[in-house]
């Protein structure tokens, strides 16, 4: 048995595993079939500060290896978090992350003001990286002066772990990930998802309401790799690494290339329970190599 | 509880040409499930299919421990799913969906009415049905005789009365324009198939003001209610048909 306790910064993990919001509900969704206390911690969906219905049907197009969504951020709005979900997710003995967007910086900011109130919320991850949402998400995400507007107000009002999660669909991701790091940002979480489209050719129509939605699972797998070395070897703060990981050896790998912790995604709609097995996965790899720590692992192609 | 496990295919024939019925058991017996639930299966071998399937519940026969699933082969996913053989294995979760048919009627004239492959969860719905004491209609359409399934199988059940746009078996037409309709005389409605027959028989159950809920299958990824990708438009605006659904009063969707 290795040690698989990792360090964000200030914010302390039992393992390397989170998983990525958008995918895992309020992770009540999962409790059915995994023990969520035995995660690294999890990230709950995308929260707004007002209520947001999302787009129209249809969201979500299969694709090979892989799936597009076009959700859209749909949510009850901080509000009815705090009130209606935080009393049922707050005593789980894991770190219950927020993922919080927004429309414009005011909105980023009020939403996190509020969340800092929550005592058992250790952390946010802001997310200036959706592709759905027509105002704000992936707009602060490509350009690192505006990813530094946004985190640096967010940083302001938000005293706790600031995770920012960044978006593959720009010129240069490590260029967006040391501005976040120069406003304060205390981890980046990375990739999001990928810009993407799919067509009905015997109807000639696309299939998503959007037109075009964000691409994840196992296809997007080398792109996130690659992201994330280039972030690792950029900046100073953690970087956690997500992006079609479907199984420990995935995880592995992000880890080599310099992830301090992962999140798994899509994989939790194919397998409920596949946050366990990379857990164990990983325990068993680490022992397999005579590591006695996963921090020996991190970032170890380039050692 | 929703359970991750792998059930045995015992038996799996085809009813037509783009129709398999499919016969699956287990060690253990099968865990608890209700009318108008789903199935996610994966389908292994196949590398165009990445998600699961979501497959409504056809019928579960307790003294044997077989859940039965009547599918149709339209995309990769399920004609992958009808080479499975007897003896070979197939991973499910199960059972989902909140909301399945409302099994809490008693003595009442009950009208089922499904299309095509829809007619699926209507079997072992009529059983819990039949079992409350009521009196039970089938109204099964198809575009042919050979479309129409399992008629021996829902007849154990109540009165089946059909359908075809071709005239090949019962009456003439749509569904909805079966001569039985004509003098209003059921308590409640319940119907699965697409979306155009389940529309025109929510029409229909307004006009007669009869009560009426639909089993949407809208594309879906989780199954479980985290990915919010396959909402439906409600009176409480989008809700995810995999968890508060499938199954639907139409009073309450924006149709």
């Amino acid at each position: 048995m290795a040690e698989l306790g990792v360090k964000l910064g200030n914010l302390t993990l039992k393992n390397p595993v989170l998983t990525a919001s958008g995918t895992f509900g309020y992770g009540t969704e999962y409790a059915d079939f995994i023990d969520l206390n035995r995660l690294g911690g999890f990230i709950v969906k995308g929260t707004t500060l007002n209520h947001r219905e999302g787009n129209p049907y249809p969201r979500m197009a299969e694709t090979p290896s892989g799936m597009l969504n076009a959700v859209g951020l749909q949510n009850k709005g901080v509000d009815y978090f705090v009130e209606k979900i935080y009393p049922t997710i707050k005593d789980y003995s894991t770190n219950v992350l927020v993922n919080v967007s927004g429309a414009c910086i005011e909105d980023y900011v009020q939403c996190a003001e509020t969340i800092n109130a929550l005592e058992k919320i250790p952390a946010i991850e802001l997310n200036i990286s959706c592709p759905n949402v027509k105002k704000g998400g992936m707009g602060f995400g490509t350009s690192p002066d505006m990813a530094a507007e946004v985190v640096g107000a967010v940083r302001k009002v938000y005293k706790k772990h600031l995770m920012v999660k960044l978006s593959p669909n720009v010129t240069s991701i490590a260029e967006i990930a040391k501005s976040v790091e120069g406003v304060g940002a205390d981890s980046v979480s990375l990739i999001n998802t990928l810009l993407g489209m799919a067509i009905d050719a015997e109807r000639r129509k696309p299939l998503l309401s959007t037109v075009t939605g964000g691409l994840s699972g196992a296809c997007v797998k080398p792109v996130a790799l690659r992201c994330v070395w280039q972030v690792a070897n950029a900046v100073k703060i953690p970087v956690v690494g997500l992006g079609g990981i479907m199984c420990a050896t995935d995880a592995i790998e992000f880890l080599l290339a310099g992830a301090t912790a992962v999140q798994i995604g899509t994989a939790n709609f194919i397998d409920p329970a596949v946050t366990m097995k990379v857990i164990d996965g990983i325990d068993e790899y680490l022992d397999r190599h005579h590591f006695s720590s996963v921090t020996e692992i991190i970032g170890a192609i380039n050692d | 509880m929703k359970h991750i496990l792998d059930l045995t295919l015992k038996d799996s024939r085809f009813l037509n040409a783009r129709n398999i019925l499919m016969k699956f058991t287990a060690d253990e017996p099968l865990p608890g499930m209700k009318p108008g639930q789903f199935v996610e299966a994966k389908v292994e071998g196949e590398p165009k299919v990445f998600l699961r399937r979501p497959i409504s519940i056809h019928y579960v026969d307790e003294e044997k421990n077989e859940l039965w699933l009547l599918v149709q082969t339209v995309g990769n996913g399920t004609h992958q799913m009808a080479k499975l053989r007897p003896g070979e294995t197939m991973n499910f979760v199960l059972p989902l969906g909140d909301r399945g048919f409302d099994c809490e009627k008693r003595n009442q004239r009950l009208l089922l009415v499904g299309g095509g492959v829809g007619v699926a969860p209507l079997l072992y719905l009529a059983k819990a049905l039949k079992e409350k004491g009521n009196q039970i209609t089938y109204l099964l359409g198809g575009r042919t005789k050979a479309d129409l399934m399992q008629l021996d199988e829902f007849s154990k059940y109540g009165e089946v009365l059909v359908t075809t746009e071709d005239g090949s078996e019962g009456e003439k037409g749509f569904v909805t324009q079966h001569s039985v309709l004509n003098d209003n005389k059921f308590d409640y409605i319940y119907t699965c198939g697409p979306t155009p027959m389940m529309k025109a028989v929510a029409d229909y159950a307004k006009k007669s003001a009869t009560p009426c809920e639909v089993s949407l299958e809208n594309r879906m990824a989780c199954g479980l209610g985290a990915c919010l990708c396959c909402v439906t438009d409600t009176k409480h605006g989008h809700e995810c048909v995999c968890q508060k659904g499938p199954v639907f009063d139409i009073n309450d969707l924006n149709w």
